[in-house]
């Protein structure tokens, strides 16, 4: 790529920063050339990002409504699924499943508690309640 | 604390293992441009991997996998490293504290969810990322981040939780430094044998998932999306986009690297066909950002529009003969 086609679309997914990219000069020598980043790129990472809200969104109805429990949301908002979070906290996945329960997810010991607070960076206050969301 | 009185200078990179390794040795004396790194390391490849999984989607890497370019160099240049992990994360920060008060500056692998300098929107459940620690000031690390144009920090906190996050890939903490650094390279003895490995491996590889031919099987596979759900092919194809653009992952970006690799070996040895063949690789690279321009279009199409798979599987296979042309070129260069 010449330097003068190095994508400079300041997209926001960068949120100001520059990439390094390697480009040719007139003389086709290469050189490193910092790009503020490339609508393809942004469109790619936003399809990923829009994909877990939009299962983060549908988790917080089914807490709301009561089907299941409180982790089930942070564990998506938290940009994970279910073999993430299996992963993160050294559980199997099915228990987990159970933990999504919310009749079992209230009567969880503060031990098990404590290591998904851990995994997903969250308070066990947090992690028991649903945060307060205007639209969603 | 201490602050590290050896001056260190930040290299902004555009890949972060590469990125690590060339600053790191060229504070300790032996000065190697990122893509030098790359190259010497034979880092460039491709592999498709339907079985392993990131969120739900199989891997898709354009580079050796984590370590390879810590590992490759030791064998092609003779640098030795110390890598150490850590089964307790306090262990691990009392290590790192200590070996920055001896001056060293130290590489290591870590998240890219939780460390807090990383934007907002960046902030996926990667765990191989490396950077670079080159201080300490109170309680803030003063942190090279080679993906980034200039120097970052992150408070004890937030790089312990980083350093030993659980699952795929977990970095266990790892730190590593050189504790051997050659003062000159026999540039005549490892181009040759660096440049002929990557040129190998990505033709004759046994396993269809791996060099050109995984990018065959994964061309193969786009067209299979065609009776999937379409969600599901949408996400899929802006996936492999990602993999390929994503800030330190660049299929396409790798590809220019290599290309600038092989200009710089080509002066070096005043090889004429290298010179050739990197000409050769930044046609490729381009191709690649085609590719990913045709991905970018279906993913925008609306609900009524069909995506065109063959059209980009098509596209994907003449980039697999493209590559192809690259390498035969290579073999032929010594």
């Amino acid at each position: 790529m010449e330097i003068k086609n190095v994508p400079q679309d300041g997209i926001s997914t960068f949120a100001g920063g520059r990439k390094a990219m390697y480009a040719t000069d007139d003389e086709g020598k290469y050189g490193v050339v910092a790009s503020s980043g490339w609508e393809v790129e942004e469109e790619a990472t936003k399809q990923a990002l829009h994909e877990l809200e939009r299962l983060a969104d549908e988790a917080y109805e089914a807490v709301r409504e009561g089907q299941m429990s409180p982790l089930y949301y942070h564990m998506y908002a938290q940009r994970m699924d279910l073999i993430v979070l299996s992963q993160s906290v050294g559980m199997f996945q099915w228990r987990i499943k159970r933990h999504f329960k919310p009749s079992v997810f209230n009567r969880l010991s503060d031990t098990l508690l404590g290591r998904y607070s851990e995994a997903l960076g969250l308070s066990v206050d947090a992690l028991k309640q649903l945060p307060e969301k205007e639209s969603v | 604390m201490n602050t590290n009185t050896k001056e260190f200078t930040h290299q902004h990179a555009a890949h972060c293992e590469s990125g690590v390794m060339s600053s790191m040795l060229s504070h300790y004396g032996l000065r190697l441009s990122e893509p030098m790194v790359f190259g010497l390391a034979s880092a460039l490849t491709f592999a498709y991997l339907p079985f392993v999984k990131l969120g739900g989607m199989p891997l898709i890497a354009y580079r050796t996998m984590p370590k390879a370019i810590i590992r490759g160099l030791q064998k092609s240049i003779g640098i030795k490293m110390n890598l150490e992990k850590f089964s307790k994360a306090q262990a691990g920060s009392l290590r790192l504290d200590a070996l920055l008060d001896e001056g060293k500056i130290v590489g290591a692998q870590s998240s890219v969810f939780w460390l807090p300098y990383f934007p907002e929107e960046m902030r996926f459940h990667f765990n191989a990322h490396n950077l670079l620690i080159y201080g300490k000031e109170e309680t803030n690390y003063q942190i090279s981040d080679p993906v980034f144009e200039h120097t970052v920090e992150a408070d004890e906190k937030a790089l312990e939780k980083a350093r030993f996050v659980k699952g795929v890939m977990a970095p266990k903490g790892l730190l590593y430094y050189p504790t051997y650094v050659p003062t000159s390279i026999d540039y005549e003895k490892v181009l040759p044998k660096a440049i002929t490995k990557v040129a190998k491996s990505m033709l004759k590889t046994p396993v269809p998932i791996a060099g050109l031919k995984g990018i065959r099987s994964l061309a193969k596979n786009i067209r299979k999306l065609e009776s999937k759900d379409r969600r599901y092919a949408k996400l899929f194809l802006g996936h492999i986009v990602r993999m390929q653009e994503e800030i330190g992952t660049g299929g396409a970006g790798f590809r220019y690297i290599y290309a600038s690799f092989l200009q710089e070996a080509s002066e070096i040895l005043d090889n004429g066909t290298l010179f050739e063949a990197s000409r050769m690789m930044t046609d490729v690279g381009d191709s690649w950002r085609e590719f990913a321009l045709l991905v970018a279009k279906s993913i925008r199409s609306k609900k009524n529009e069909t995506i065109d798979f063959n059209a980009i599987a098509k596209k994907l296979e003449s980039i697999a003969d493209e590559e192809t042309m690259v390498y035969k070129k290579l073999l032929t260069a010594f």
